[in-house]
């Protein structure tokens, strides 16, 4: 009886302090695993805190410049002179932000159709090696560096435009337009051909059985199935474009100029990239408004990108 | 058996589908040529002045030798002090969004967020850059800035990467952690992370990438030096060189010489230098991806 109870003492004892332990370290271990998903939250959070940074900065240290020349003749004026000497400098913009449209336009204009032709050629025509090799070599010119671009348009590209039409310089608009169009290939071409890629074979196969050719397949069904993917690759290549700086820097010529095509221009992205080393003053708060200006742009773009993606994804569940 | 199919057709038709078929085949011999073109004529120009002697050497005006040795340890810091700073921080936003994030709202933000930065151009990161670190935190021009910068340009890459593969990670992997008693940190650092290894090292490779390719941004807050700073053994002196020393990435050099001193011999060499590693960077993407996709 005794050694009955005494066990079954010593088992409730043993429980006891079984819980006990159980519960320190699930106490320890529970503040470890809090710590830990804090510590995961917080590095999440950098994102947001960086895209915060951004934008109050470039607003903090827009605004005052915008303020001080005013907002519609600096988006409206035509004329750039900020580092005039004789005291009489002016601050529009609007060559810039036209170049930048007309430049990023004629971008598109040449690049997608090139670009969704390719892309057409690798998911459905090409045999799958070729298709393989052209990928790797357009993966790398994904990979290239912009400088890179912009040495080769300075030595090819400026010249044979100079030669071609007669002018003094062949800095122009035109060179930076040829530049942008390569420039943005690789990303309008892998976008678009995942797209086409995504497309059901059924789509394909039922085209092809009521009698359309290969090609009146590609073109009247696959294409039209994939426009959402193939218009996301279009958008992605215009925020390629307006946001790409140092290639064009080295081929626009850098002076503000209305737009046209075989003028010397300026771009919104070439003049941060090409008067940030020497503004100062006014001049300098003026270039960080250009900034502000191309960041609303980025945003709309992003915002238009989006809703592409979505689609697309949507498209296809 | 084509041609019979098209022998059939209306002459409209038969137009179409000539037209359509010469026109795509046009598109990519055009783009072929372009990229044997560019490719080619980058090797051509540059090579012949590619020698150890410009990739081992310091330039300088007095011996008369041009050099990039600096431009190439100047990059190899940025990419070590960028990668040192996104990899936690990747990492661990990843895992965030994959395995602890049960509020929608927070989730949504920080998607948002890495959409906008790996959508915004490199020119407004060096805008931020040069007004933040630089002058806000007064680390004026110098390498650890550049790298601060770049660590805001490169974060998304590094998180859609690791977010990806911890996705492929089967849920019964997590299940059977879980029911053998371990907590949820130990579960992620013993059984997640190491089954997801290769998708970190294919966002760092794609990283690195984009950090050699990037030039505008280091063009501001790193400087364009090209001479050799100090550059001492322990690691103590790497530190203090990130923060002392500014200097111009391969890039920037290219820049340099191409459009300041309009020595473009030098500049294809630094083309040919890029390229190559590139191509180095695209091929160790790819064999990583590979392994990512087999398993």
């Amino acid at each position: 009886m005794n050694e009955a109870i005494l066990s079954k003492e010593a088992g409730a004892k043993v429980k006891t302090a079984a819980k006990t332990a159980k519960n320190k370290k699930s106490g320890a271990r529970g503040a470890l695993e809090f710590t830990m998903k804090a510590l995961f939250l917080i590095c999440g959070l950098v994102a947001v805190g960086f895209v915060l940074i951004i934008s109050v900065y470039l607003i903090v240290s827009g605004i005052p410049a915008i303020r001080e020349v005013g907002l519609l003749e600096f988006l409206g004026g035509t004329d750039w002179d900020p580092a005039n000497r004789s005291g009489d400098p002016s601050f529009g913009i609007l060559p810039m932000i036209l170049t930048s449209i007309y430049g990023t336009a004629g971008a598109i204009v040449i690049g997608v159709p090139i670009g969704f032709l390719m892309a057409v050629f690798l998911s459905k025509v090409a045999p799958r090696r070729l298709a393989a090799v052209i990928r790797e070599v357009v993966d790398l010119l994904a990979g290239i560096p912009s400088v890179v671009y912009g040495l080769v348009g300075m030595i090819v590209l400026l010249p044979a435009i100079r030669d071609l039409f007669g002018l003094p310089a062949g800095d122009s608009l035109l060179a930076a337009v040829f530049v942008l169009a390569i420039m943005i290939l690789p990303s309008i071409i892998s976008v678009s051909e995942t797209a086409l890629d995504a497309v059901p074979r059924e789509y394909e196969e039922a085209s092809l059985a009521l009698g359309a050719t290969e090609l009146e397949t590609y073109f009247r069904v696959s294409a039209p199935a994939a426009k959402s993917g193939i218009a996301a690759s279009v958008v992605l290549g215009v925020g390629r474009a307006i946001g790409e700086a140092m290639a064009i820097l080295m081929v626009a010529g850098n002076v503000a100029n209305m737009p046209s095509l075989l003028s010397s221009v300026k771009f919104l992205t070439t003049a941060i990239a090409g008067e940030m080393g020497y503004a100062d003053g006014l001049h300098r708060q003026a270039l960080f408004s250009i900034g502000l200006v191309l960041f609303l742009f980025i945003m709309l773009i992003n915002a238009a990108l989006n809703l592409f993606l979505k689609r697309s994804k949507e498209g296809q569940a | 058996m084509k041609g019979s199919i098209t022998k059939g057709l209306s002459p409209r038709r038969r137009a179409y589908d000539i037209t359509m078929r010469t026109l795509l085949y046009a598109a990519a011999a055009l783009i072929c040529a372009l990229l044997v073109f560019l490719i080619g004529y980058i090797l051509y120009r540059g090579i012949p002045h590619l020698s150890w002697q410009f990739l081992t050497s310091e330039e300088s005006v007095i011996k008369d030798i041009e050099g990039i040795l600096p431009a190439i340890l100047n990059t190899v810091y940025v990419i070590i002090a960028t990668l040192i700073f996104i990899l936690p921080l990747g990492v661990g936003s990843a895992i965030y969004l994959t395995e602890y994030a049960s509020n929608k709202r927070v989730v949504a933000a920080i998607e948002f967020a890495t959409e906008t930065l790996s959508g915004m151009p490199s020119i407004i990161f060096a805008l931020v850059g040069v007004i933040v670190f630089c002058e806000f935190c007064g680390l004026g021009q110098s390498l650890i800035a550049g790298a601060f910068s770049l660590v805001m340009m490169t974060l998304p890459t590094v998180i859609r990467t690791t977010q990806e593969s911890l996705k492929t990670v089967p849920l019964s992997y997590r299940e059977g952690s879980l029911a053998l008693g371990s907590g949820k940190w130990h579960m992620i650092r013993t059984v997640v992370l190491p089954s997801s290894v290769d998708g970190i090292v294919t966002g760092c490779i794609l990283a690195v990438g984009r950090i050699v390719g990037e030039s505008a941004v280091l063009m501001f807050t790193a400087g364009m030096g090209m001479r050799l700073a100090k550059y001492g053994d322990s690691v103590g002196e790497f530190f203090r060189n990130l923060f002392d020393s500014s200097g111009a990435t391969l890039t920037v050099a290219l820049y340099h010489y191409a459009k300041e001193r309009a020595d473009f011999d030098s500049a294809f060499a630094v083309a040919v230098v890029l390229l190559v590693i590139a191509f180095g960077i695209n091929l160790a993407a790819k064999f990583a991806g590979r392994k990512l996709k087999k398993r």
